[in-house]
């Protein structure tokens, strides 16, 4: 009887710990959940355009927000594009003109392909906690699933989204749905995290779908995750311009 | 008679020299002033038809809506299959298919890098079909200062202004930074083969030529356009032909295509062509008289809040439209002004110019009062008098009107040939209109006859106003009249 009190005690403790998470810990959990040092992704974009749907096929290597190299491989006309990102700079090659160019950082905000994405949505990996201050705003249920409902506030200056509202599975500490604000309030985008399964230890899902609010008619992008790897060494040559053209 | 009051005029130079002059100056003037603004104006919609709108052009009914953005996500499919019905549908035009796109032109240094960058307006014209009359309308061989015609799909022409900002030359390759038809980026290598001057302001400023095939390669456009445009085979720009065939086209083919569309709610049939092949050939042949009443008094341009309904889910959004030149570029309010403020400046340079014809007969007529009291004293009658008087005036405003004319058709033609240079005050202009640097003047048929209005008729009735007051005077009267 002592046994059972003392169990029942200590889940009612555990139980009450995990339904009131504070706001950093939940950004805590997600970082725990989506970042890595590193990490190498085999996925392709289904990018549902106005008129037709297209299916593009990428392999990345990203480096915390910094470094990130991206070569497309399928379909055949932009298979062999390879896209380098160092810090705020970006070059991309083509086979097709055979030269490096250097685009202005301002496209890193620009659709890639034509998708809903971004080049920073897709390249950057950087933990929230270190870029946003977050309120809990409450609970919700949605699809018979506990979800916290947080918002975030930039902390730092030049962030693509600087607000962000997500809703958070409890199980998963995961934002299932995401709200991308810019600094007026204007809504950007919405993005929301399907297929989760448990990769390496953690939780991360196989499919983004992506919408950018201000394209007239969006019909959204998906990006599906087939490969992932995390914290994989990655060597420095990787993010060097000469690897463009090889 | 006339032979007798001809020689009389020849002979007697204050009676015939003045007059004549005055009447050669006027019309020549009238002739040239008409001629001129007939051929400015001209000049000035064939420009933006050339550059930009054509006297009509097709495009999706989504792609109208956006088309200040280029989204050429919105192009024509099967562009060769829709010029081939525009052409059967109306013969008097020629069609062709344009691609426009911005973007970035990129140079290279020696190691490939950047050397420099900037903004381009790329227009993929059609330079190779035997049929194309673009380097004709274009007057590419005339303004062409080095280098040649595009040759192969990815020639370009450049501006002097974009060529001079890149400092690029001919035989340069240049790379074209821009977006697909999926608006996914795009790289293209162009190799400049010329270097053009259109003499049209700041229009061209940052302008590339490029064949359409060249354009569609770049832009992953094949078999597509962003626009087709159609010309009078004239190339004169008749607005109320246009405006009646914009009607024709939007009230009948492109809402038979549009419902065809809507209808099959598939996405497989968001194209002109799966739209046109799905009406019967009965159907098509009955089109262009189904305008009913209610429909041609243009609502469908007064109703704009049934473009804010376009939804992506709407297959008609890629149903065909017809934008005639005064719907572009807002130019209708342009065209209805020039044609009424043409018609009234014209209209008053013949009132003012009838006006000193008429004085210049009337003073002529009193300045012979005494003359007119001398024949009558000799016995001539007050109605012969007057009918010489009429006669001589009728001689010396046909000769003048016919020398005038001949004067001013020769000016009107030397500087429609010639055209007079306004360079320096339209390159100032900041003006997103189309204007040439260079005015036309135009030889039109009605400059043959407008010169006689004021040449014959006002010296004519000029010259009865000054003879009607021999009715009224008295013979002793014109006698005094001589004295003084």
């Amino acid at each position: 009887m002592k046994n059972c009190l003392i169990i029942f005690f200590l889940s009612s403790f555990l139980f009450t710990q995990s339904d009131q998470m504070s706001a950093n810990d939940i950004m805590k959990a997600i970082d725990k959940n989506l970042n890595a040092d590193s990490r190498v992704i085999t996925s392709k974009m289904v990018i549902k355009g106005r008129r037709n749907s297209r299916t593009i096929e990428s392999k990345n290597w990203i480096v915390g927000t910094e470094l990130a190299f991206t070569e497309y491989l399928s379909p055949p006309r932009e298979a062999g594009t390879k896209m380098l990102k160092i810090g705020e700079k970006l070059y991309t090659y083509s086979p097709q003109t055979d030269r490096v160019i250097q685009i202005s950082g301002h496209m890193l905000r620009q659709s890639v392909m034509g998708s809903d994405m971004s080049y920073n949505d897709m390249m950057e990996d950087r933990p929230i906690e270190q870029l946003y201050k977050a309120t809990l705003e409450g609970s919700i249920k949605i699809d018979d699933r506990d979800h916290y409902i947080i918002t975030l506030e930039a902390k730092v200056k030049g962030l693509s989204y600087p607000k962000r509202k997500s809703w958070v599975d409890k199980e998963y500490l995961l934002p299932t749905k995401e709200e991308l604000y810019a600094k007026s309030g204007k809504l950007l985008k919405t993005a929301s995290l399907h297929e989760i399964k448990k990769i390496d230890g953690r939780w991360f899902p196989s499919k983004f779908i992506y919408r950018d609010e201000l394209k007239r008619n969006s019909r959204g992008t998906e990006w599906i995750i087939n490969d992932i790897q995390f914290n994989k060494k990655i060597p420095d040559s990787r993010f060097s311009k000469a690897l463009l053209r090889k | 008679m006339i032979k007798f009051l001809a020689k009389g005029l020849i002979r007697d130079r204050s009676r015939s020299l003045f007059p004549l002059l005055t009447i050669i100056i006027t019309v020549t003037l009238v002739i040239f002033g008409i001629g001129f603004m007939e051929g400015a104006m001209n000049n000035f919609l064939q420009s933006t038809a050339v550059i930009s709108s054509g006297h009509v052009k097709v495009v999706t009914k989504a792609y109208e809506k956006e088309s200040s953005q280029l989204p050429n996500d919105l192009a024509l499919f099967e562009t060769n299959k829709i010029i081939q019905n525009l052409s059967d549908l109306y013969p008097n035009y020629f069609w062709t298919p344009r691609i426009t796109f911005g973007g970035l032109l990129d140079t290279p240094n020696e190691d490939g890098d950047t050397k420099e960058q900037g903004p381009v307006f790329g227009i993929g014209i059609d330079f190779h079909s035997k049929t194309s009359r673009q380097i004709e309308i274009w007057e590419l061989e005339k303004y062409l200062l080095h280098g040649n015609l595009p040759k192969n799909t990815n020639d370009a022409l450049i501006s002097t202004k974009l060529a001079k900002q890149l400092s690029v030359n001919v035989g340069s390759t240049v790379t074209l930074i821009s977006t697909t038809m999926d608006n996914a980026f795009t790289t293209y290598n162009f190799e400049i083969t010329g270097i053009f001057n259109l003499n049209k302001g700041q229009v061209d400023r940052q302008m590339m030529l490029v064949d359409i095939s060249g354009a569609r390669q770049a832009l992953g456009m094949e078999g597509a356009a962003s626009e087709i445009l159609g010309y009078h085979q004239s190339l004169y720009y008749n607005d109320n032909e246009a405006t009646s065939m914009r009607n024709d086209f939007n009230l009948t083919i492109s809402d038979s295509i549009t419902k065809v569309l809507r209808d099959e709610a598939s996405y497989d049939a968001l194209s002109y062509m799966n739209g046109w092949n799905m009406i019967s050939d009965i159907e098509k042949r009955k089109l262009p008289r189904q305008r009913t009443d209610a429909l041609s008094d243009n609502q469908m341009y007064d109703n704009n809040e049934d473009w804010e309904d376009l939804s992506v889910e709407d297959p008609a959004i890629y149903a065909p439209t017809m934008i005639a030149l005064r719907d572009a570029s807002q130019l209708a309010s342009m065209v209805d002004f020039s044609n009424v403020a043409m018609g009234v400046m014209a209209g008053i340079f013949l009132v003012i110019v009838t006006i000193v014809l008429w004085n210049m007969g009337l003073m002529n007529g009193l300045r012979r009062y005494g003359e007119f009291g001398l024949r009558l004293a000799i016995g001539e009658s007050k109605s012969q008098v007057y009918r010489s008087m009429i006669i001589e005036a009728l001689l010396i405003g046909f000769v003048g009107t016919l020398l005038g004319t001949i004067l001013g058709v020769s000016l009107t033609y030397y500087v429609q040939e010639n055209g007079i240079d306004y360079s320096e005050a339209i390159n100032q202009m900041s003006s997103d209109m189309v204007l040439p640097n260079v005015f036309y003047a135009k030889v039109t048929s009605e400059l043959y006859y407008i010169g006689f209005i004021p040449g014959v008729l006002a010296t004519v009735l000029g010259a009865m106003l000054a003879g009607f007051a021999i009715y009224k005077r008295e013979m002793s009267q014109l006698f005094k009249e001589l004295e003084s």
